[in-house]
């Protein structure tokens, strides 16, 4: 028989048994057991954040670029809540990440203690699945559990709510080891038929196209290497969403660059008019789609997911296929080659996408007097490419600047929040790939009014000694926002300026950081020359153009075919109808 | 503007799930988080050891809705089955109504009359009123409160439906 442990110590041995080096968290009354139990161990680093919301994205861009579960640890009350955010992030962007939460006293719970909230409550809709951990003897059990929830299946992020009294508490514990679970059962393998007919068609396609998305990197690097061994015997072209950038590298013949709102004209074009949609790993969200009735017309459409509820959710697919991508893709090209199907001639298919090509959506208006922001994507990304850099990014313009033009070859090192969209996000993760991957580059390429969002995380990077770049598109506005009411409502712009901007480079210098700002586009290489030269952490302020949009564009309730491609097309208003849309 | 609403149906959706707190505000959670509509909702435990429920909704959407609603109570961990009865072949469906019926002389004997033809049984008689219950479909529920509301019913508790398939099969 073992030896009876405190809950806390039976926390900190069930995580070690899992695996886990690192716990992303912020102390507080209802977790001071665990952490004197993390006090008194060595296995396990802690890494203090400034603000609980970025404990969560940090554990998210650790597990982002390590295909590792991200582990958070928070207090009760605030703790929880401020992190909720965070969890919901990982929950639309399927990010395996379990988080544990501090709960007052059990016999306390449900009299408004202090610092009391109703976590379970809280995250039940913002999380795979959640527990309230009732007595010590659960505790382990619970924690195995919840790591095989979070990392199998569609992952996601699990709560673990655990109040004080069972921290204190004694119990036997053991390594459950493997995990069988009575009802949780994800799918792993697609079934072989279908995978058969999915084949057959893709085989016979004229005009083929591959939409991969995150669900590829969430399945790890066995499925971009089978996903790029598919487009290599297929010849089809491929294009990704926003999540799934890097699964195929930007400088291979077949990539059309990312589809969807930002998307390339090319891309929207190929999906619109394909015979043969292959959708892998992605979910048919509306940024991807636009106008539903206008989506790829006359295609048949195939559909990967291992997420069942996603197969049909938006789009009619005629061949669903559930099960883990890398596991499928793998399956696909097993039958491909062994039902020798060749390579199709698609010469026709592939000279009319080289039309599109030429409509050359993705160029931008050069500028000796300032910076054009997407030059300043293009020079970073000339800069450090070769260094296969992990790069993160904060919500709006600057987010799709970089999806546009900074050019992924290999799957885990674009981290973004893209379902939920939050700005902030880039900061925090950034610090969490740093942790995870000690020896990258890491820079979080972001707006000057997200980055305000967690910019208490400099001390973070500060702290543990992180090389991390913030590389900051500064136009002093909201962007994203601004450009939506230049669109839709004859450019007022309510509340989109960011007035009484810091000194970013004080700010930087303040935290113990480099501070470096560039105006002039003369100096913009020497600029990134002189960040990247430095051995520590750098926030890069570059003043861009301010007036600068984002093209091309499908603006919301537009097909595919309706794209603007550059602002003299943007009109002024918009009816209700396309006002209502998001 | 004007938002149309979309042609619907009616389904009645068998859920077996673990017995534990806060899986049956998991599953009404998601219902209200999704849009999605509850009509009726009855949960009961179901097995010897307390280990498992079975919550019996009936729901009503587009066919569309009905399919993501099953595929996203599919996915939830703690439940363990989700079964379309609507859409999976014949089954039988009963709801328990109590209805209480106020009324003295005439009144008090129609509504003894009426109970007995529509075969509900009498759970509480005093002078001037009597508890009726009554098992059968939603249809001949909603028939006998009718008519029971004409001679003076004042209030009426129902259970929701419960639903079980045909056969012998445990579906």
């Amino acid at each position: 028989m073992t030896t009876e442990l405190p809950g806390a110590d039976i926390l900190i041995q069930a995580l070690i048994d899992l695996g886990v080096d690192t716990i992303f968290g912020y102390p507080g009354g209802a977790v001071l057991p665990i952490y004197d139990a993390l006090f008194k161990q060595d296995k396990i680093k802690h890494i203090l954040v400034r603000h609980e919301q970025a404990a969560a994205h940090a554990a998210e861009g650790y597990a982002r670029s390590t295909g590792k579960p991200g582990v958070v640890l928070v207090t009760s009350g605030p703790g929880a809540t401020n992190a909720v955010t965070g969890i919901t992030d990982a929950l639309m962007d399927s990010i395996p990440m379990v988080v544990i939460t501090g709960q007052v006293p059990s016999p306390l719970i449900g009299t408004d203690a202090f610092q009391e909230a109703d976590t379970v409550g809280i995250t039940r809709h913002c999380t795979k699945h959640n527990y309230l951990v009732k007595s010590p003897d659960k505790l382990g059990a619970i924690i195995h559990e919840a790591f095989h929830i979070a990392t199998t299946g569609r992952p996601g992020p699990v709560v673990i709510d655990i109040p004080k009294d069972v921290q204190v508490a004694s119990a036997h514990y053991t390594n459950p080891g493997k995990i069988t679970h009575p009802t949780y059962k994800p799918a792993f393998a697609g079934d072989p038929d279908l995978i058969a007919q999915a084949m057959a068609i893709f085989a016979q396609a004229k005009r083929p196209i591959i939409y991969s998305g995150g669900g590829i990197i969430n399945s790890g690097p066995h499925a971009s290497a089978a996903l790029r061994e598919l487009v290599a015997l297929s010849g089809a072209p491929i294009t990704s969403t926003l999540m799934g950038l890097g699964a195929y590298p930007a400088s291979g013949p077949n990539w059309l660059h990312m589809l969807g709102m930002h998307g390339s004209y090319e891309a929207n074009f190929a999906m619109n008019e394909c015979d043969v949609m292959l959708c892998l790993g992605a979910r048919f969200d509306d940024r991807v789609t636009g106008r539903l009735d206008a989506f790829s017309p006359n295609s048949t459409k195939i559909h990967v997911d291992i997420d069942r509820s996603s197969i049909n959710k938006i789009v009619r697919v005629d061949l669903g296929i559930v099960g883990d991508c890398g596991s499928v893709i793998e399956d696909m090209v097993a039958v491909w080659k062994a039902e020798g199907y060749a390579k199709a001639d698609l010469t026709e298919w592939w000279t009319k996408i080289e039309g599109w090509r030429a409509r050359k959506s993705l160029n931008y208006a050069k500028s000796a007097n300032e910076i054009m922001p997407q030059h300043a994507i293009r020079a970073l990304w000339q800069q450090t490419n070769e260094r296969n850099p992990v790069i993160t990014t904060e919500v709006g313009q600057h987010q799709m600047w970089a999806a546009q033009h900074f050019g992924f070859e290999d799957a885990n090192k674009w981290l973004t929040s893209g379902g939920l969209g939050t700005m902030g996000y880039g900061l925090p993760a950034a610090i969490g790939a740093q942790i995870g991957n000690p020896d990258a580059l890491v820079i979080d390429i972001a707006g000057e009014a997200s980055i305000q969002m967690n910019i208490q995380e400099l001390g973070t990077a500060t702290q543990y000694r992180l090389p991390v770049k913030i590389f900051i598109l500064n136009n002093e506005y909201m962007g994203m926002v601004r450009q939506w009411q230049e669109l839709t409502y004859s450019s007022r712009y309510s509340e989109s300026y960011s007035d009484s901007l810091p000194d970013f480079v004080k700010l930087a210098e303040a935290y113990g950081w480099k501070g470096i700002r560039c105006s002039d586009p003369a100096k913009l290489d020497d600029a990134i020359a002189e960040m990247l030269a430095y051995d520590g952490p750098v926030l890069f302020d570059c003043l861009v153009a301010k007036q600068t949009n984002c093209f091309p564009m499908i603006p919301s309730g537009a097909a595919h075919t309706e794209m603007l491609l550059e602002s003299a097309q943007v009109s002024g208003t918009m009816d209700d109808e396309a006002k209502a849309l998001v | 503007m004007y938002i149309t609403p979309p042609e619907t149906e009616r389904h009645t959706l068998s859920i077996t799930v673990t017995n534990e707190s806060g899986v049956l505000a998991k599953i009404a959670g998601m219902f209200s988080a999704r849009g999605y509509n509850i009509e009726s909702l009855t949960v009961a435990d179901i097995s010897p050891d307390d280990e498992v429920s079975r919550i019996t909704i009936v729901t009503s959407g587009t066919p569309h809705v009905i399919e993501q609603i099953v595929a996203q109570l599919d996915r939830m961990v703690l439940v363990h089955r989700v079964n379309d009865l609507t859409a999976n072949g014949p089954h039988v469906e009963r709801e328990l109504a109590l209805i209480k019926v106020a009324g003295t002389g005439v009144r008090h004997d129609e509504a003894r009359k009426l109970a007995e033809i529509h075969h509900a049984h009498t759970l509480d008689v005093t002078p001037s009123s009597y508890v009726f219950e009554l098992t059968g479909s939603s249809e001949e529920i909603e028939t006998f409160i009718a008519l029971m509301s004409e001679i003076g019913a004042v209030e009426v508790a129902r259970t929701g439906i419960v639903a079980i398939s045909r056969g012998k099969a445990a579906a």
